[in-house]
């Protein structure tokens, strides 16, 4: 499986094409669309994210020292983000996760869901997944 | 200080003309994401001025030094400036004196000071507050906490689908352990406009004082608290053109006298010993510590800007809004509009079938439009309705058609998006 900067790299690739904003968003809309589902028992309170201003459920298993990353959210750009999220992260190895560098994100726009307001979450999302891996990393 | 205040309903007053309003609100030139600004979240906060921006330069520059306190010219200087602002505020809501407005940090401030001071005085074990199932968190929480301290009650007056309030229930809720009515003039979430008159009319047959949580009124139409003969009138100066940080509570003089002081320290005293403290006279008993001074006089040259227009022109100009707004979106597939009491003010609240605000509000702000998404600090109400949050767009004196066009233009690009 290629490495977490190779994936970030590929993303900020395919956003190359995107001139308008209107084709990021499309492109994010379709990827929130084709997310897995999160299985439903994982869909609890707390597995929520706090502080994004819709709801997003994010769960975590460790299988053969990588962890996998299943996650839903009610909004569906929010749902697009995670899924680019998972994409570079799930199924890497905890430390990697906790100590990823996800500079993919400024890279492809969406820097603005990156500022700490209390209506985005992008960065309680991006620090459960990091504290949710230091976690797994420290229990195995 | 005592200073009687005249009615200031026969000022004269310049036509109202949007086009010519909107130059003198420099931010609204400027372009987001690409797109000229359309400006739909005035229920946040609004816009400011030239008038307010210079009078707050022009504040540093010259002026600026502490109040009360130096015999210098700057401080004297300053302090008039401050005690104008109070005095022009005071005959905007048309109070009886001007030290029965305070100058606080806002809204949530104001209502904090009543909630701890009269709170703290009057409630005791078993008595009652009375607020509605639409308050902002701001109108509920302070509640909470003084009536939990004090093991009071809160009973809440029910709405109906339309968002207006039971006001059976509220007559039945009044009861002879109700100490207490404070609740929203207008609605921030919904624009219902609440019948005051009515509510304060109810209460006082019983003796009981209101309190109005005025932040989405008074930018919005004339407010005299004399007429409504209100016991506490709570707004912030960042949703009247002002600056942030800054706000004001009225309180009819005969309460603020029998209030305790909010917050000890300086400016509020009359003599400190270790033995024993004595407290200054209204307003500076409930104005310790330096004050937001720039706030207050910026405040005061909002007040002035807005002043120079008639309330009614302003109040007839945003029902056009409205109501354009109002048909405009509902002609769009899926719509959804949270709130429709027969007395509203310039806010719609909306839902675009079963797509989530924040997607809604994610495309549109990519389309320069700035509106707010999420449950607007009143999640009682979110509850009511059973839903997460609404997108709502909120008008003031410098929107025209030309926004909502842009809006409903916006959301029904962000419907083709998204559905």
């Amino acid at each position: 499986m290629a490495d977490i900067n190779q994936i970030q790299d590929e993303i900020i690739e395919e956003f190359g094409i995107f001139d308008r904003w209107m084709d990021k968003y499309e492109y994010l809309i379709d990827l929130g669309k084709k997310l897995p589902l999160i299985d439903r028992r994982y869909k609890h309170e707390e597995n929520l994210v706090p502080g994004c201003q819709s709801r997003v459920w994010l769960h975590a298993e460790l299988t053969a020292g990588k962890v996998r990353f299943t996650a839903d959210s009610d909004a569906i750009i929010t749902k697009g983000i995670i899924a680019l999220l998972i994409r570079v992260l799930s199924g890497q190895p905890p430390q990697q996760i906790s100590q990823a560098d996800l500079y993919f994100i400024k890279e492809i726009g969406l820097r603005e869901h990156l500022s700490p307001t209390r209506s985005n979450g992008l960065v309680n999302m991006v620090a459960k997944i990091r504290t949710t891996a230091e976690t797994l990393r420290q229990c195995h | 200080m005592s200073i009687n205040l005249q009615n200031p309903q026969n000022s004269r007053k310049i036509a109202f003309d949007v086009a010519q309003v909107r130059k003198q609100f420099p931010i609204l030139q400027r372009q987001v994401n690409g797109n000229p600004l359309v400006y739909l979240d005035n229920g946040a906060s609004a816009q400011k001025p030239h008038a307010v921006i210079d009078c707050v330069s022009r504040y540093y520059r010259e002026q600026h030094a502490n109040i009360h306190r130096g015999v210098h010219h700057l401080s004297q200087s300053a302090t008039q400036a401050y005690e104008d602002a109070r005095e022009t505020i005071g005959k905007f809501i048309n109070a009886r004196h001007a030290h029965e407005v305070l100058f606080t940090r806002g809204t949530t401030d104001s209502i904090n000071l009543v909630a701890a001071s009269f709170g703290g005085k009057f409630l005791n074990a078993g008595d009652e507050v009375i607020i509605s199932t639409m308050e902002h968190h701001s109108n509920i929480v302070p509640w909470q906490m003084i009536c939990a301290q004090r093991g009071a009650a809160l009973k809440i007056i029910p709405i109906n689908a339309a968002g207006e309030l039971d006001m059976d229930v509220y007559q039945s809720l009044l009861g002879a352990r109700t100490r207490l009515v404070a609740t929203l003039h207008v609605s921030n979430s919904l624009g219902t406009i609440n019948p005051v008159e009515r509510i304060i009319a109810l209460a006082h047959d019983r003796d009981v004082p209101v309190l109005l949580d005025g932040a989405q009124a008074v930018a919005h139409m004339r407010v005299d608290v004399q007429a409504l003969d209100v016991d506490f009138y709570a707004f912030s100066g960042h949703k009247l053109f002002g600056p942030t940080g800054v706000g004001i509570l009225y309180g009819k003089e005969a309460w603020l006298n029998d209030m305790p002081p909010y917050q000890g320290g300086g400016d509020m005293i009359e003599k400190v010993t270790f033995e024993k403290t004595t407290y200054n006279t209204l307003p500076h008993k409930f104005e310790a510590g330096t004050p937001n001074i720039v706030g207050g006089i910026g405040l005061g040259a909002a007040v002035d800007y807005f002043t120079r227009f008639d309330a009614q022109e302003i109040a007839a100009h945003e029902q056009d809004i409205l109501h354009y707004a109002t048909a405009r979106l509902t002609a769009i597939d899926g719509m959804k509009i949270i709130g429709t009491a027969k007395n509203k003010a310039s806010v719609i609240s909306f839902l675009l079938a079963d797509t989530h605000p924040f997607d809604v509000g994610t495309i549109l702000d990519q389309l320069g439009i700035a509106v707010r998404t999420g449950h607007h600090c009143t999640q009682p109400l979110m509850d009511f309705y059973r839903i997460p949050g609404t997108a709502r767009a909120s008008f003031a004196l410098y929107n025209d058609r030309s926004d909502v066009d842009a809006l409903a233009a916006g959301v029904e690009r962000a419907a083709s998006m998204l559905l």
